[in-house]
């Protein structure tokens, strides 16, 4: 393998593992949990995108052949990441803040972590 | 008849490339597969999708994905400055409201994945009747100025795309 593709894996690798490791870090260093979701959402898409961009260099470099199952996962990583930040967030809206914690929506509806949407009111509440 | 056989055509065309990444080869076999599930798929799908999005202009998803890419890199290098070399005390975090003139669902879904995946900032929730979407960031001086920014540069190109 010529030295110059073995410098780039390298750089790639030490780049994934440098975001990986603040993503990690960010995670018990920041105290609020919607602070903390900041770190791993994207401290790490870095930290995983650099050992996939790696991966695909080292393989067309070894057997000629351009693997696609790292882009495979890059998708399906950016499809399920910012799913579960919002579930998170979610969650500790719905636990931990009230409606009026939050900036007004603007609208005549509320967040719908705490109302209804229109034509669903529940008429107990 | 051609609707009913094929409701999404994206979608279609989608699935099968994805076979192919996934088996990761290239063979008459695996094509055919690939088509089996292209059609089959969203055959069995489309009750729970009844609307497709009209997408008008294809070429700018690619403008879109790269600059979204670009702000996504941007984005881990400012959060992890932040969490470096900033102090818990200095870290001014802000919930922030941005109203949306985006009104399909595939479009917002959109928006809020890309607003988690870049700089500093977290889609957190909607407002009941989807015309507002709350965001939560890191850390700004300016909420407005993040605000503008997620206005013009995301939901402008998406209105554009989703049109």
């Amino acid at each position: 393998m010529p030295f110059i593709a073995e410098l780039l894996i390298a750089i790639m690798l030490v780049i994934s593992g440098v975001f990986g490791f603040v993503g990690s870090y960010g995670l018990i260093k920041l105290k609020d949990p919607m602070q903390r979701l900041h770190a791993p959402t994207k401290a790490t898409t870095l930290g995983i995108g650099g050992v996939l961009i790696a991966s695909m260099m080292y393989f067309v470099v070894k057997t000629g052949q351009i693997s696609v199952h790292e882009l495979v996962i890059t998708l399906f990583l950016f499809l399920t990441a910012p799913i579960t930040a919002n579930f998170i967030a979610k969650a500790f809206m719905a636990r931990n803040l009230k409606a009026g914690d939050l900036p007004k929506s603007g609208t005549d509806y509320g967040w719908s972590v705490y109302s209804d949407p229109p034509g669903q009111e529940r008429s107990d509440s | 008849m051609m609707r009913r056989l094929i409701p999404h055509p994206l979608l279609s065309v989608t699935l099968v490339l994805f076979w192919l990444a996934l088996v990761n080869t290239l063979t008459l076999g695996h094509v055919i597969l690939g088509i089996v599930f292209g059609i089959g798929i969203p055959m069995i799908t489309a009750p729970y999708w009844p609307d497709r999005p009209k997408i008008s202009n294809p070429l700018k998803i690619a403008e879109y994905t790269l600059v979204v890419l670009w702000d996504i890199v941007v984005a881990n290098i400012q959060v992890a400055t932040i969490i470096l070399f900033r102090r818990n005390e200095d870290i001014r975090t802000h919930w922030i409201p941005v109203p949306l003139d985006l009104t399909s669902a595939e479009a917002i879904t959109v928006l809020a994945g890309t607003i988690t995946m870049t700089p500093g900032t977290v889609s957190a929730t909607l407002a009941a009747d989807g015309s507002c979407i709350l965001v939560h960031c890191l850390d700004t001086d300016d909420p407005d100025a993040v605000r503008d920014e997620i206005k013009s540069r995301y939901e402008q190109r998406l209105k554009e795309i989703f049109q």
